[in-house]
């Protein structure tokens, strides 16, 4: 022991090593967590902004005008105005937050720590990736600043729209340029994450962690890590591309006999649709990226307050290698009506109809879980069942625009929007909901307060289901996406009523999240002291101090001599059995 | 444990608005369009299904196994049940990919008829324009240099060649009825998107691209055309519309239209 604990590490004195530039993987997580929580406030933002301009087209808001002076002269919002910020909002909720908080934040601060580690492998990298994601982040929100504003090409970004310039239209400027750079650093601070998680997890398990004792967040950390790795580098690779196109004369993606606002363009011999197809390599994979952390937090969550074994652990391991080995092979089913062969439609949908049954397995695996246990209703569970139904909702919609012949009509419909934000967005964020509340007395020594946190749950799980489902309703009618407002077209006014009714639902929506940043700082200052296992969980976070000591396991090396899920073990004297617990205790079972 | 009911009235108020059919497609106007209709409610009867069991399974787990002073019990999980729902899930969802595929196939790859009527589509922000060969039954060539949209030239036809006098070229698409149509899709700017709710048929247009695109209309009517793949800050109204008329409304509208000129 006296060996060991002399290679325990001190912390760093001061302010700017201890909090700003820091080393350490747990206070580098809450930095990601933090620029997240930002993050998200802005989408959030923008999102309420579009809902009342679909509704309100030619409302005059003096806020507006103060605003965007230009693209809000008079307090109207024009169409290119609304079309940055859903550019803007789709960009910083899917790079932003749907990859920083559930990967560099959550996994950032436990990854290490249930590994039975005492810090990440590279830790300089670490504080390098966080740091280059937020000039991303500055990057990115300046160009909302710049002549011509905020791109509008959508956060997909398709050439020619986002391959041409200013003459495309407003935002097409600078502001794209801006886009495009931002994405590229954001790719090179992603791809730094994706190194160093792979390598801590490979190297950095304590004696006794073998994989099949890795908790499931590990696992799924681990994979989405190697997806951002794989992914990632084609996107920074496709950036490239078009910063060159729209820069340097190059024509990668924009094909020659182009005439822009009366002007015949000089490109030659680009392709539209390879931009597609690299950004959809990346893009798919991304959304799993986005969802399989908030996967393996409802496993770990599920078990912990059911009190019970998840259900088929192994099941669960090859489900999430399978997602990610099959989330590669699918890109193609963004672009089932872009031009690309017939052919390759039919396997793409195929390839997407496999990578269902997975995520299926998952949810019985769930439930299964659930079956026969003891359910404690807190906060952190009621978000990882929040969680299940999201997912089972948002994936079935999937079922019907896998199949090329049903995208006939369904692409690009409000049907689209309605199945990824339920399930990459609204069930994602349920995942970060439930990581938090669980999470929350092991990273500020507080316990968050259940009664808000509960109201907070319910009003916003029968909120994103006011607000998403009514769109797969508008997508069945033929409502187009990405439309500033439905005023041009007799069968879109019809609809007006539901946009309507989903504009009043983001609003309670948006606002019942007051309560959860008013819970979140509160009980940093003032929640009850957090004891250092208060839920009775099984993982290595649970056998140290809340919060964890500057090197995690104050210089001593935890063994491991258990499963991650050991709850209600006959035999056992406690209805949990601990990773690090005497081999003893599972004599009998 | 409130969550449990509020499982299932979502479960019931969601289903009940997909059985009502309250906002709903527009009929179809084809044969295509009726297949279609027949895939998606089968595929909307099975994930129906699925969904309707899956929540309320949900709801009730939740609902039955709440903490009562029970211990839990200790199953660790079972093979023979991974290997039913894994096995049913892959069969139930590749099989329903399957099912559809004649559909997709009629549409893109099936043997296109040679006596389909010509129609050539130009898209640009933000407006759709379509050409119909005179009686000649060719296209006269054309110069991206010779366009002219305030001169009603959005396809840029060359004076000097003759095919290319007879020309028809409208802002709205018309289509005679009961008769295959070939459309051929070209973008001279960015991508933009045809989309025909009646038909149950979108296609992206592609700059850089010729995508033809077939299809029959067989009831009477004036449909709308809303450009469905982000194009700009116009993309929301980037409208036209698709009349179809008797072939001989047709024919004297296209001849109309050649005096016109």
């Amino acid at each position: 022991m006296s060996e060991s604990l002399a290679h325990a590490h001190h912390a760093p004195e001061g302010f700017i090593r201890k909090w700003v530039f820091s080393l350490d993987h747990k206070v580098i997580g809450i930095q990601y967590y933090f620029l997240a929580l930002f993050s998200v406030l802005i989408g959030m933002s923008l999102s309420v902004l579009m809902r009342f301009h679909m509704v309100h087209p030619d409302a005059k808001v003096s806020l507006f005008a103060t605003l965007w002076p230009t693209a809000a002269q008079g307090g109207i919002m024009t169409p290119e105005l609304y079309l940055s910020l859903m550019t803007m909002h789709g960009t910083i909720m899917v790079f932003f937050v749907l990859t920083t908080a559930p990967q560099g934040g959550f996994g950032n601060y436990f990854l290490p720590i249930q590994i039975g580690a005492e810090d990440m492998a590279f830790p300089v990298l670490n504080m390098l990736s966080f740091w280059t994601t937020l000039v991303a982040l500055v990057v990115m929100v300046s160009a909302f600043f710049v002549q011509g504003g905020a791109p509008l090409s959508g956060w997909t970004g398709y050439p020619p729209l986002s391959g041409i310039g200013a003459l495309a239209g407003p935002g097409e400027g600078l502001g794209q340029t801006l886009w495009i750079v931002s994405i590229a650093i954001f790719c090179g601070a992603s791809l730094m994450g994706a190194i160093n998680f792979i390598a801590t997890l490979i190297d950095l398990r304590c004696q006794g962690m073998s994989l099949m004792r890795l908790p499931l967040t590990c696992w799924t950390w681990f994979v989405t890590a190697i997806l951002g790795l794989l992914g990632f580098a084609v996107l920074l690779a496709a950036g490239v591309l078009l910063i060159l196109d729209r820069s340097a004369g190059t024509s990668f993606f924009i094909p020659g006999g182009l005439l822009v606002s009366d002007q015949i363009l000089s490109h030659k011999g680009g392709s539209p649709l390879l931009w597609q197809h690299l950004f959809w390599f990346f893009g798919h994979p991304e959304v799993y990226i986005a969802i399989l952390p908030g996967m393996g937090v409802t496993s770990q969550i599920l078990a912990t307050f059911a009190r019970k074994a998840v259900f088929g652990y192994r099941a669960m391991v090859y489900a999430i290698l399978s997602i990610g080995f099959l989330g590669f092979l699918v890109w193609g089913h963004h672009m089932f009506m872009s031009g690309m062969s017939p052919y390759s439609a039919m396997a793409f949908s195929v390839l997407t109809m496999a990578i269902g049954v997975p995520s299926a397995i998952k949810t019985f695996n769930w439930i299964g879980t659930l079956w026969g246990g003891k359910i404690h209703y807190t906060t952190a569970m009621m978000f990882a069942l929040g969680f299940v139904s999201l997912f089972i909702t948002g994936g079935l919609s999937g079922i019907f625009l896998g199949q090329p012949a049903l995208d006939l009509y369904f692409h690009d419909t409000y049907f689209v929007v309605g199945h990824f934000h339920m399930i990459m967005g609204v069930a994602a964020i349920f995942g970060m909901f439930a990581g938090t509340f669980y999470w929350f007395p092991k990273m500020f020594g507080r316990m968050m307060n259940e009664t808000l946190g509960k109201i907070h749950f319910y009003i916003t799980f029968v909120g994103v289901y006011a607000i998403f489902t009514p769109m797969h309703y508008l997508g069945i009618a033929g409502n187009p996406r990405r439309y500033s407002d439905f005023t041009n077209f007799d069968f879109l006014g019809k609809l007006l009523p539901v946009h309507n009714f989903m504009t009043q639902a983001a609003y309670g929506t948006a606002a019942i999240q007051i309560l959860f940043f008013i819970n979140l700082f509160w009980s940093m200052k003032y929640g009850k002291k957090a004891p250092m296992n208060p839920w009775n969980a099984t993982t290595l976070e649970w056998t140290i101090p809340s919060p964890p000591p500057f090197d995690n396991f104050a210089g001593h090396h935890p063994v491991v001599n258990h499963g991650p899920y050991e709850y209600s073990v006959p035999g056992a004297p406690r209805d949990f059995i601990m990773q690090t617990d005497p081999v003893e205790v599972h004599a009998d079972s | 444990m409130l969550l449990a009911p509020i499982i299932w009235v979502l479960t019931a108020v969601i289903m009940y608005c997909f059985a009502a059919k309250i906002w709903w497609f527009p009929p179809p106007i084809n044969q295509h369009g009726l297949a279609y209709d027949e895939q998606f409610m089968r595929t909307l009867v099975i994930t129906g299904i699925i969904f309707f069991f899956a929540q309320y399974a949900l709801g009730w787990v939740i609902f039955r196994y709440r903490d009562d002073g029970r211990r839990a019990s200790s199953s660790h999980g079972s093979n023979k049940w991974e290997t039913i729902w894994t096995t049913a899930t892959a069969i139930l969802f590749v099989g329903l990919v399957l099912t559809g595929t004649k559909i997709w196939v009629a549409v893109h790859l099936a043997e296109p008829d040679p006596n389909a009527v010509p129609i050539e589509l130009m898209a640009k922000q933000f407006a759709f324009s379509f050409r119909y060969p005179g009686p000649d039954g060719k296209f006269g060539a054309t110069d991206l240099a010779q366009v002219n949209d305030a001169a009603g030239n959005p396809f840029g036809l060359v004076d000097s060649d003759p095919a290319g006098k007879d020309d028809v070229v409208s802002a709205s698409l018309k289509v005679p009825v009961g008769k295959p149509i070939k459309l051929i899709m070209h973008s001279r700017d960015v991508i933009h998107n045809f989309f025909v709710r009646e038909l149950r048929l979108k296609q992206d247009i592609v700059p850089g691209m010729e995508i033809p695109l077939y299809f029959q209309a067989d009831t009477p009517g004036t449909y709308e055309i809303p450009c469905s793949e982000l194009c700009g800050l116009g993309h929301f109204q980037m409208r036209s519309t698709m009349e179809v008329m008797a072939e001989a409304d047709f024919e004297k509208w296209k001849q109309d239209q050649a005096a016109n000129k």
